[in-house]
């Protein structure tokens, strides 16, 4: 059963931008497309790791900063020649608000999928 | 022969080389100030230097004329051509050809009026206004050019006695009236014509040569083809097509795809070709006309071009390989296919190898695609056909295309530029994102707003992202010049924020490595309060002006080098260029500061300052080459300030000053610089009236929460 989690206000977070949340397992990032969709997922790029709240935003998918692996936003996986996926989490707007559902706070399986 | 000079030259043979003058309509008002020939490098930049909003009335519906007309409306001149004939171009097309010719010129937004007689050019105050035509119709005009044709000039033969008539009289070994005096190119005429493509003038100067060096030759009048070098009008024509008894047509037409073919025939030789919108079979029609082929056998199917003539269709480059050695490819330049094949036997593997050691498809370039397919047939596999280098998946354009379009239809914003030149995602991608917001800032300096989520994270977080997702903070220090109560400040910063990791750059600054995302604003703060700024480190923009210590302190210095760097980096920081941009001064050609290895580099002397660019010292190491030398510190600023401009407008964005001077040429630079100098300096200081600021106290003042988490749940239980 879904329990969501109020985080911020929509607007906190930039169109085809990014913000990062601290948890106490890691960082989840959550993304705002253009047409105000938003996303989360794991802040580490499966390549390196690198920052993927700190990467630009572009359609549906993301570009890591520090190597343009492109990550679809929609399933984690990495786009192109690239192997590799980030675990991702529910996500919705609701009245201007963001909100995430409590599993991005579990530990996650080996294949990126909520406990 | 006596030069203006007054000096005396004596001859055994002499050459005459008065080349044409272009016609200018003795019309009222045609010494107005705007109103220009198309003739020269002087004309071309009239042209281009008129902006977006201006108008421009071109007199000639000619092959110059268009050219000049499709060029100008591209840059988003709004251009009526005037032509006094009933259809374009018509010494080269027919009434039908002309006709679609003149569709797709109204569709690229250019006024075409056919048979309109000019009456006078109206002016005011010294200056052109408009174009009067004699029926009362008024085109008014910032700039008008005449293109209507050339005149040999003939002045000087005509006093000296020699024969002229339209030109100078030459027969078919190029001498003249005169047994010692010889004649070629524009100023001649032979056998009752004048010349005015490129052609037969290479012809006649190989038989002049001849002819001097005591050789049989003899010129003779070639066949001649005409292709318009404006972008979606493929046209081609060549040979005669006028009606007349015994003559007989074949003719194609498709309006839809707006494809026209007309064949002139006469006792079974193709005597003439028009084609419009599809030209690909050009050459091989040229070959009939030339040859004087025998088309009766394949009359049926002879429109169609070559690929139905006997059987199964060819593919184009079978068509190719079918041609003889001895079938011209470039007309320009008389190069036939053998003499490329020779070339590439001799080792130029490239299109770039085949145009420098044989100059196909060096003069005009419509044949280029030809050249590459000769290239293709001969090396097989090991010819890799160079792609057009398009920005990114998101688009066919290439850069120089996008930046064309930026500044000749004013796109002044990212969703203009997608919808205009045909995007093919929804917002782009992270390769085209940085260049459109280059390109568009670059441009429009005052009407684009900068958008940081275009931006790459070092840009956007004005500092550099490490690999472990930390940064690095390195604050402005002006020529490399610091204070104890700089570094005092700099000390406390790298304490108070555990910063891991202190380095000096080879920049002349010092670099705190290793500093949190969190901590940006407020690490900020503090060597703001110490009175330090953003040292851009991690922009394409300036970087740093490394500097010697010059007069101030060294006994070889010659000025004050130091000084010079500072004023510099002061004038230049916060602008964005197309890559980073890194500059150094040094005080005497010792050279400490290491300038001649820099984007651009000042080396001081006795008598003033050298100014080169180009210099590189990373992936290729290169040494900079000089654009001029300079009296004063103000003039050298200024010449800096307008390189640097005019590497913002035109460069590719990532392209550093010498891979942009590979591709348009010192000389260019040069010549910009020195006649464009004090607008360039102009435009330079709008830009940086908005640009010239530090991001870090912004940053400080009105964003610090964005680099804060958006939310901290580390205490927040999972159920």
């Amino acid at each position: 059963m879904s329990d969501w989690i109020d985080i911020a206000p929509l607007d906190d977070v930039p169109q085809r931008g990014a913000r990062m949340i601290k948890t106490a397992l890691g960082c989840v990032a959550v993304f705002r497309t253009a047409e105000d969709e938003v996303f989360a997922l794991d802040n580490a790029c499966p390549h390196k790791g690198g920052p993927l709240a700190e990467g630009i935003v572009h359609g549906k998918s993301v570009t890591c900063p520090l190597h343009n692996w492109v990550i679809s936003l929609e399933t984690g996986d990495a786009q192109g020649a690239d192997e590799g996926r980030v675990a991702t989490y529910p996500a919705r707007v609701e009245s201007g608000r963001i909100l995430l559902d409590r599993a991005f706070l579990r530990p996650q399986s080996k294949d990126g999928v909520a406990a | 022969m006596t030069t203006d000079t007054g000096e005396v030259l004596a001859y055994d043979r002499l050459v005459f080389g008065t080349g044409s003058n272009p016609f200018m309509i003795p019309l009222p008002g045609h010494d107005l100030t705007g109103v220009i020939a198309y003739r020269d490098l002087e004309d071309t930049q009239r042209m281009m230097d008129l902006g977006p909003d201006h108008k421009c009335v071109v007199i000639g519906g000619g092959l110059l004329g268009l050219e000049a007309a499709a060029g100008m409306a591209a840059r988003g001149v709004d251009v009526t051509v005037v032509h006094i004939m009933g259809h374009l171009m018509e010494r080269q097309l027919d009434e039908a050809a002309g006709y679609l010719l003149r569709k797709a010129l109204v569709d690229k937004g250019i006024t075409v009026k056919c048979t309109a007689n000019s009456k006078e050019i109206l002016g005011e105050t010294g200056k052109v206004r408009a174009l009067l035509l004699d029926d009362g119709t008024e085109l008014p005009c910032d700039l008008l050019v005449m293109a209507v044709g050339i005149r040999p000039n003939v002045k000087l033969a005509q006093d000296a006695g020699l024969a002229v008539g339209k030109g100078i009289h030459v027969d078919d070994q190029m001498v003249t009236s005169d047994d010692d005096v010889l004649a070629v190119g524009e100023c001649v005429e032979h056998d009752g014509a004048i010349f005015g493509l490129v052609a037969p003038l290479y012809d006649q100067a190989k038989v002049a040569a001849q002819t001097l060096m005591g050789q049989q030759a003899q010129f003779v009048q070639k066949e001649l083809s005409t292709k318009l070098k404006v972008t979606g009008c493929d046209l081609f024509s060549a040979g005669d097509f006028a009606d007349a008894e015994g003559r007989e047509d074949i003719v194609f037409r498709d309006p839809a795809r707006g494809v026209y073919r007309r064949l002139v025939i006469e006792q079974n030789v193709v005597k003439g070709a028009v084609m419009y919108g599809d030209t690909a079979d050009s050459n091989w029609f040229f070959g009939l006309i030339r040859d004087k082929t025998d088309i009766a056998d394949m009359r049926d199917t002879l429109i169609f071009g070559p690929a139905y003539q006997g059987g199964t269709p060819l593919d184009p480059l079978a068509v190719v390989a079918a041609l003889p050695r001895d079938a011209e490819i470039c007309g320009c330049n008389g190069i036939c296919k053998g003499q490329i094949e020779d070339a590439i036997a001799a080792g130029a593997t490239d299109l770039g190898a085949v145009r420098s050691t044989t100059k196909a498809s060096g003069s005009c370039g419509t044949c280029t695609g030809l050249v590459e397919q000769v290239l293709a047939v001969t090396l097989g596999d090991d010819f890799v056909m160079p792609a057009a280098a398009v920005i990114c998946g998101c688009t066919d354009m290439t850069h120089e295309d996008v930046r064309r379009m930026i500044k000749s239809q004013r796109l002044m914003s990212m969703p203009a530029v997608w919808q205009e030149c045909g995007w093919k995602t929804s917002c782009g991608c992270h390769v085209c994102r940085p260049a459109l917001n280059f390109y568009l800032l670059a441009d429009w300096p005052l009407e684009y707003q900068d958008d940081p989520q275009s931006r790459f994270i070092n840009e956007r977080k004005h500092a550099n992202i490490q690999k472990d997702g930390t940064f690095s903070v390195v604050p402005r220090m002006w020529g490399g010049i610091t204070t104890p109560d700089e570094l005092r400040a700099i000390a406390d910063a790298a304490d108070k924020y555990m910063v891991p990791t202190v380095k000096v750059t080879g920049g002349q600054r010092i670099d705190l490595l290793g500093v949190k995302s969190e901590d940006l604003p407020d690490i900020w703060a503090d060597l703001n309060a110490a009175g330090m700024v953003s040292g851009h480190a991690y922009s394409k923009g300036l970087r740093t002006v490394k500097t010697c210590v010059g007069t101030d302190h060294c006994r070889f210095g010659t000025q004050d080098s130091t000084g010079l760097g500072i004023k510099l980096e002061k004038e230049l920081w916060g602008s964005w260029t197309p890559h980073k941009l890194k500059l150094g001064v040094s005080g005497c050609p010792r050279n400490c500061a290491e300038a001649t290895c820099k984007d651009i580099g000042v080396i001081c002397v006795d008598s003033g300052y050298q100014i080169s660019i180009g210099g590189a010292a990373g992936m290729d190491v290169r040494e900079t080459e000089l654009v001029v030398q300079v009296a004063t510190e103000g003039e050298a600023i200024d010449v800096i300030k307008a390189v640097t401009q005019l590497y913002r407008e035109n460069a590719k964005y990532l392209d550093r000053i010498y891979k942009w001077m590979g591709k348009v040429g010192l000389d260019w630079i040069k010549d910009r610089v020195e006649l464009e100098g004090p607008a360039l300096v102009d435009r330079f200081e709008l830009s940086q009236s908005i640009y010239r600021k530090d991001p870090w106290a912004e940053h400080v003042q009105t964003k610090a929460e964005r680099y804060q988490p958006l939310a901290n749940l580390t205490l927040e239980a999972a159920e």
